[in-house]
């Protein structure tokens, strides 16, 4: 089936992405940050579903915009933000920091520039209905290895959490 | 006109582009931690970003894979970042990170 006005809905997202990261860099209060990261999260969510990607939208959604987001508000309910809020925002090295963001986006815009010949213009012919089979077969198959690893990781950074967060073991 | 109009891998990867700078400017300007943890999960999602569009662009499924494995790290990471913040707040009342300069020399 054709896509239906790709390019309004790739424009609105994209816009909804960006301010939304703008937001998290820019505001006083963590919490609004937070919600600002979580709209910028759903709006990503939505350009993966545009990609041919539903199952990595829902992964964005449940685990992304549903887990680590829960986690990251309650940390910020955990410490006392009253103080910070008060405080300067911006560190002492934030111009050179800014010159550095510059000089990297100029690298981007080069690199882009050049390599546009290197894409091709339209999207191969890509998988598009069996996505989670696929992705399932593909991450039980060949990818079982890593799969495990990351089980491994996983429990390595609970424990790790709750040695860092925990008083007293 | 006409390269705006039809979305192309390049226009994916300028987005996440647009979105990891913005990951790096908070990372490198803001002193509360927990800003900077979550400017760390633009960037990785800037990255997932440009994964999944090369995924889309050669028409297999490597670029997902390698994403849902990015954001399990994301998850590993946040969790492990969030419990060392907790552990500082704990020792010192703030979340500045200009605060952290115990091994400073």
């Amino acid at each position: 089936m054709a896509p239906v006005a790709t390019p309004f809905f790739f424009y609105l997202f994209a816009a909804i992405m960006l301010v939304g990261g703008i937001m998290v860099i820019t505001r006083k209060n963590p919490v609004h940050s937070a919600l600002a990261l979580i709209i910028a999260l759903l709006a990503q969510a939505s350009i993966y579903l545009m990609l041919y990607a539903p199952f990595v939208a829902g992964v964005q959604i449940i685990l992304y915009a549903g887990g680590i987001m829960v986690l990251f508000l309650f940390v910020i309910m955990l410490v006392s933000i009253d103080r910070s809020i008060r405080e300067r925002q911006f560190n002492s090295q934030r111009i050179a920091g800014l010159i550095a963001a510059t000089a990297l986006g100029g690298l981007f815009i080069a690199v882009y520039m050049k390599g546009t010949s290197v894409f091709p213009e339209h999207a191969l012919s890509t998988i598009e209905n069996d996505n989670t089979q696929q992705v399932a077969t593909m991450l039980y198959g060949q990818s079982m290895f890593p799969f495990e690893i990351a089980s491994l990781l996983l429990l390595v950074a609970i424990i790790g959490a709750v040695v860092m967060a925990k008083k007293r073991i | 006109m006409e390269p705006l109009l039809h979305i192309t891998t390049t226009h994916y990867l300028v987005l996440g582009a647009a979105l990891f700078l913005l990951g790096v400017i908070g990372v490198l300007t803001r002193r509360n931690v927990v800003i900077v943890l979550m400017s760390i999960e633009l960037i990785l999602n800037a990255v997932n970003l440009n994964l999944v569009a090369f995924s889309r662009m050669w028409g297999g499924l490597h670029g997902q894979i390698f994403a849902i494995f990015v954001i399990t790290d994301a998850a590993a990471e946040a969790a492990v970042g969030l419990g060392i913040l907790i552990a500082f707040f704990r020792n010192k009342e703030t979340v500045n990170i200009d605060e952290v300069n115990l091994l400073k020399w």
